[in-house]
Formats: structure tokens, sequence, C-alpha cells
């Protein structure tokens, strides 16, 4: 060939390609998504509502069992199982239903943080190969010299950054309507726990999107079915050490659930943010060095699964014509 | 010779759809169009450096089977093709980094984002300088005639003005070989002229540019193309100049008639010395243009009787010099309607 078409190959352009693919991968839903006025009622003010239910449950039981405790004329105040035997004691039960319901209300906050992640993991990272493909722009990704990591990359980044905002009106709607408390001992765990959730969740995403690539419209289908089970499967409303404790069905669902990184990071933001002695400290599976371990083994695994599902399952599809089967 | 593309003995195969037990049995004309079609049949082409080749062919004849090997984007069953090259099969790397494709029609990028960003993100998969390609893309735009849509969001834009923002992302990457896949599909004469006469420019106008084209409109192949490729049932018929091509059918005569509608046009083909016809229907002028491809002068009296036999008038009648739309009715039995 000429001298036009010399193109360079080292390794330093590789990254610098690759690097500049993540960016102009990132950029539409960075600024795209956000130049729609509506997504602040559809991405905020929606979602709030969702855990408000949740919330309002948690401060009715928290109410009932305050009032048991001060007790009124007909009822002697209640400490638990016995009538309270000083003012001493029916204070500290007192304190005690005011951390749990404090507890539980910032448990759903956190929850509600992370369903943001998970809805945009499940939407629009696991499926998207799919929609790309519909609009047309699947083939041009595919001919393009980036790797195909940086496009997935992209996307995570990308989704990572437009859902923080729904995430971050969730946490402060959280501390100022409704009055949450947060204890935030080590800042510095607590960003690491959040970021390695994030990779290994947006991680568990890019392997999704490799293997949606060859499915039509079940891909769809199976992310609808994959989101209302693992709100409750994952504990995204309440402490999943819970789960373990319901005796027969409890601990197997927990520990499907916990397949999921959401599970293993809510619980260690919760320990981190609400400290290891909430709910009596009974409601954790692990503690937060041995979930972030975790989190961190589950981020590099999903990760190689999905360079190597993706590499495979681009080869199967080129071989059955599924890259741009929309305009043949 | 450098080739640009070359492909030899390329055959792709696309397996029909699988039986699953879920399915109901399909009829006997279903099962048929379930199986294995075969879109490519041994083809082998050379494309050298610097051409500005065409594809003709109907639908369906493997015109986008092609360019999406080419591409990288499909795998052949068995054969070759090399691009710049390299073996596609084994080796798209460099080739990705030369090439581009735009097809016509295309719904590519995002709606929310502009014009201009749309064609800065794709080039940014090429590793293009942001200030490069926004520089390149500013130039195009004013070439192309859309600077003043350059910050219009992308679903604003008309059909037109989204093929030229898709050409320009064709060119913004500065590929070495372009596929344009019917680019001028459904645009209004001047978006299609802008587009055509950019696109010859940028082939003749420096070294080592190669564009591959597929288009539906002859004229635009004959005035474009350097050489020509026929292309049908996924075998290549006829490769070489559109002049040669045309002079491959000197010998034979062509007649273009404008009669009232008819509905019996079997009998033509049947007809001593006629080579090849094709017929359209003008409904909203109740017309038929029929185009005839004789060996001589002599059948002519036996298809105006034909015609006339079936009560309709002819209304005009002419014999004219063969163009590529006769090099292809002559070689594929039918026109491109």
């Amino acid at each position: 060939m000429s001298v036009a078409t010399d193109r360079r190959t080292d390794l330093k352009y590789r990254v610098g390609l690759n690097l500049r693919a993540v960016v102009g991968r990132s950029y539409p839903r960075i600024v795209g998504a956000n130049r729609e006025p509506s997504w602040i009622f559809f991405e905020a003010f929606l979602p709030l509502l969702g855990i408000a239910a949740y919330v309002f449950i948690y401060q009715f039981f928290g109410l009932q069992a305050t009032a048991a405790i001060l007790g009124n004329p007909g009822n002697p105040p209640m400490c638990g199982d016995h009538v309270c035997a000083s003012v001493a004691e029916q204070n500290q039960y007192l304190a005690a239903v005011n951390a749990n319901t404090n507890a539980l209300i910032a448990s759903v906050v956190l929850g509600g943080t992370m369903v943001a992640f998970w809805l945009n993991v499940l939407w629009s990272m696991a499926s998207q190969l799919y929609w790309e493909k519909e609009i047309g722009n699947l083939q041009l990704y595919m001919m393009a010299p980036m790797n195909r990591m940086a496009l997935l990359g992209g996307m995570a980044v990308g989704g990572m950054v437009m859902t923080s905002m729904r995430a971050v009106s969730t946490l402060v709607a959280g501390i100022f309507v409704f009055g949450v408390i947060f204890q935030v001992a080590n800042p510095l765990l607590l960003l690491a726990v959040f970021f390695a959730t994030l990779i290994a969740l947006y991680g568990l995403g890019m392997m999704f999107a490799s293997l949606y690539l060859l499915w039509g419209r079940e891909a769809w289908n199976l992310s609808a079915l994959m989101e209302e089970p693992i709100f409750f499967s994952s504990g995204f409303y309440f402490p999943l050490g819970g789960l373990f404790r319901i005796p027969g069905w409890g601990p197997a669902v927990a520990i499907a659930g916990s397949f999921i990184p959401a599970s293993i990071g809510l619980d260690a933001l919760r320990q981190l943010t609400l400290g290891s002695t909430a709910f009596g400290g009974s409601l954790w599976i692990f503690n937060v060095t041995t979930e972030l371990e975790i989190l961190v083994g589950m981020a590099v695994l999903f990760l190689i699964l999905a360079r190597y599902c993706l590499a495979y399952l681009e080869t199967l599809a080129k071989r059955e014509g599924k890259l741009t089967s929309r305009h043949q | 010779m450098s080739y640009a593309v070359e492909t030899r003995d390329l055959t792709r195969v696309f397996s029909g759809k699988k039986k699953r037990w879920w399915r109901r049995k399909p009829t006997p004309d279903e099962e048929e169009s379930l199986g294995p079609v075969t879109a490519l049949d041994g083809v082998s082409l050379q494309i050298r450096e610097g051409e500005l080749f065409g594809l003709l062919g109907p639908n369906g004849a493997g015109k986008t089977t092609l360019i999406k090997i080419l591409a990288t984007l499909l795998l052949p069953t068995s054969g070759q093709a090399l691009v710049a090259g390299h073996d596609v099969t084994k080796d798209p790397f460099p080739i990705r980094q030369r090439i581009n494709m735009v097809s016509g029609g295309e719904t590519s990028g995002y709606g929310l984002l502009t014009a201009r960003e749309n064609i800065w993100m794709f080039s940014q998969f090429y590793g293009v300088p942001s200030k490069v390609s926004k520089a390149r893309i500013d130039e195009l735009m004013h070439i192309f005639g859309l600077w003043d849509k350059r910050d219009a969001k992308v679903r604003m834009l008309s059909t037109g003005q989204r093929q030229k923002m898709n050409m320009i992302r064709g060119f913004v990457t500065g590929p070495d070989i372009l596929f344009l896949d019917e680019p001028t599909l459904g645009l209004d004469v001047n978006a299609a002229r802008v587009i055509r006469e950019y696109v010859m420019n940028w082939v003749r106008g420096q070294a080592g540019k190669t564009v591959l084209l597929t288009s539906h409109y002859m004229a635009e192949a004959d005035q474009m193309c350097d050489r020509i490729a026929i292309i049908d049932k996924g075998r290549i018929l006829a490769c070489d100049t559109p002049a040669n091509l045309k002079r491959m059918i000197r010998t034979e005569t062509t007649f273009q008639l404008e009669v009232d509608t008819i509905r019996d046009t079997t009998s033509f083909m049947s007809l001593q010395g006629v080579k090849n016809f094709s017929h359209k229907d003008d409904i909203s002028k109740n017309r038929s243009h029929l185009t005839f491809i004789l060996e001589d002068e002599g059948p002519v009296a036996e298809i105006l009787s034909s015609i006339t036999s079936q009560g309709a008038k002819v209304h005009s009648l002419q014999k004219s010099e063969p163009t590529l739309e006769d090099v292809f009715i002559s070689m594929v039995g039918r026109g491109l309607d």
C-alpha cells in the first residue's frame, strides 16, 4: 500500500485510541441525557416516591414501638416483653427504637441510590448492544479500530456519571426530607467500597452486554425479569442479613442475591455509614474488609469474563450475521 | 499492482432459521424461504488503489453482504477477502484503521446530540485527536452545506441533512478505503449532487484513496465509477469500465416504448430475436415503459403487434444508444426497480 495508508500500531497509540473511545462513548450519556429537563422528574422525583413508601412504613413501625414504650392510661409502658422498670430503662428503649428506625430508613435511602445504578446496569448496559443494533450504531462501533472493552467502558463510565446524579439526589432527599443521620467514621474506606461496588456492578453489566449481543428482544425480557427479584433478593430496601435469619428459603435467596455485587456493596456501605453496631450488629453478612475483598474479586472476575465473552460472541455474531442483521 | 480490495472465490451462505420445537411446522413454501441463502457465490474481484469502483445489482444480489465482509462485520463462509493487503478474518485491526462505511438511509447516532457532537463521537473511536476532528468536521460541514445545522440535534435533521452528516462521519476519520452503500438513496437532486461531487474529488484529488460504491442509480454509477461490476444472485456477471460494458452490447439494439398499461408481458421473451426486456408501470398515467434488448431490428414489428393485440396503444417508440441500464438488463434479465 502507499504511504498514505501507513498507520500507527504502537502501544502509546493504542492506549490513546482506547481512551478517546471511552470518552467518546461516555459523552452521549453524560451530556445527552441531561439535555432534557424532564430527567429531573423521571430520574430524581419518581424514584423518591418509590423509596418514600418504605420510609413511611418503617416510620410507622417506629411510631408504634415508641407508643408501646411510652404507654398510655390503659396500657403500661412496655420495654420489650416486660413493663419498663424505670424511666432510665424506658429512655434506653426509646433511644434504641429511634436508632433502629433511623438505620432502617437510612438502609432504604442507601438502597435507593443503589437501585439507580442497578437499573442503569440492566437497561443501559446489559441490553444496550441490542438497542445499538436496532438503531444502526452497533455495526459502526464494531467496524471501528477501538478495543471492544473501550466501547463497554465508555458505556459504563457514562452510565455511572449519569446515574450518580440520581443517586445523589436520592441521598440528599434522604438526609433533608426524611431526616436520616449518617455517621461516617472512615470516609476513605467508604469511597473504596463504593467504587469497588460500582466497578463490580458495571463489570457484571459489561458481561451481560456481551451475552445479550446475540439475543434479540429476549434481552429486554431478561432485564425485566431480573429487575424486581433482585430488588428483593439483594436487600435493596432492608439489610440483607435479615433474609439469612428467615428459616427455610431465606438463606438460599440471600445467597443467590449476593452474586449481584450491589448486595455485598450495600451491606458494607450500610456498616460504614450506620456503624457496625446498628441493628444490634446482627444483620450484617461479613465485616467490611472481607466484603471489600469480595467486591474487588468480583470486579476483576466480571471484567475478565466480559472481555472473553465479548470476543467470543462477537466472532459468533459475525459468523451468524447478527451484528448487522438490521440492514441485511 | 497493489489492490485496495481483493476477493478470491468469496462465498457467504446465511443459514436458515433453526427449527425449534415450539415453532409451528412451516408450510412447504415457508420451508423454502427459511432455508439457507447463498448471498455470495464465489466472488473474485480486484479493486485497485485510487479507484472509484461501482457495484451494481438488484436487491438481494449480495452487494451489502460483500461490503459487510470487507468492513470486517461479517465472516465469509469460504474464500478470502483482503482489504489494504490484510485478511478480513485474520487481521481486522489494520483494516479497521483504514476504512469507513456509509450506508444510505442510515439512522445511526444519538438524537439528543447535535450533528457536530455525533460526528465527533464517532471520530473518537478511530483515535482522531479532538482538535483535528473538530477542524475537519467544520471544514466538511461547510463543504456539504451543513454548517447552519451544526448545533441542531440529530433528531431535528431532515433525511438529506442526516445523510450529509453520515457522509461527514465517513470522511472525518481520514479513511483510505471508503465503502458507500447506496449513499444517495432517497436524497433530493442537490444533496445527491453535492455528495457525488465530493466523493469524486476525494478519490481523484489525492493519492491512495479508494471508494467501493453500490448504487441503485445507473446514471450515478456511470458518471462516477472508473470500473463497475454487475452482481446478481451472489455472482459477478461482468466487471469493466462503463464504456467497455456498454460496448459489450453495442452489437445489440435497444428500443424503448411507451404504451398503455399492458398486463401480459410473458409473450415478449418467447419472440425470436428478443434477448432481454424490462418493463415499468406508471400507474398515475396508466402507461407502461418497455425496454427491449434485441439482436437486431427484426422483432420490432412482432413486438408492436403483440402490444396492439392486447388492445394497448403505442405512444412512443425510440431506438437508443446502449446505457448502463441496458447492459444491466441484458445481463440480469430485469431492471433495478
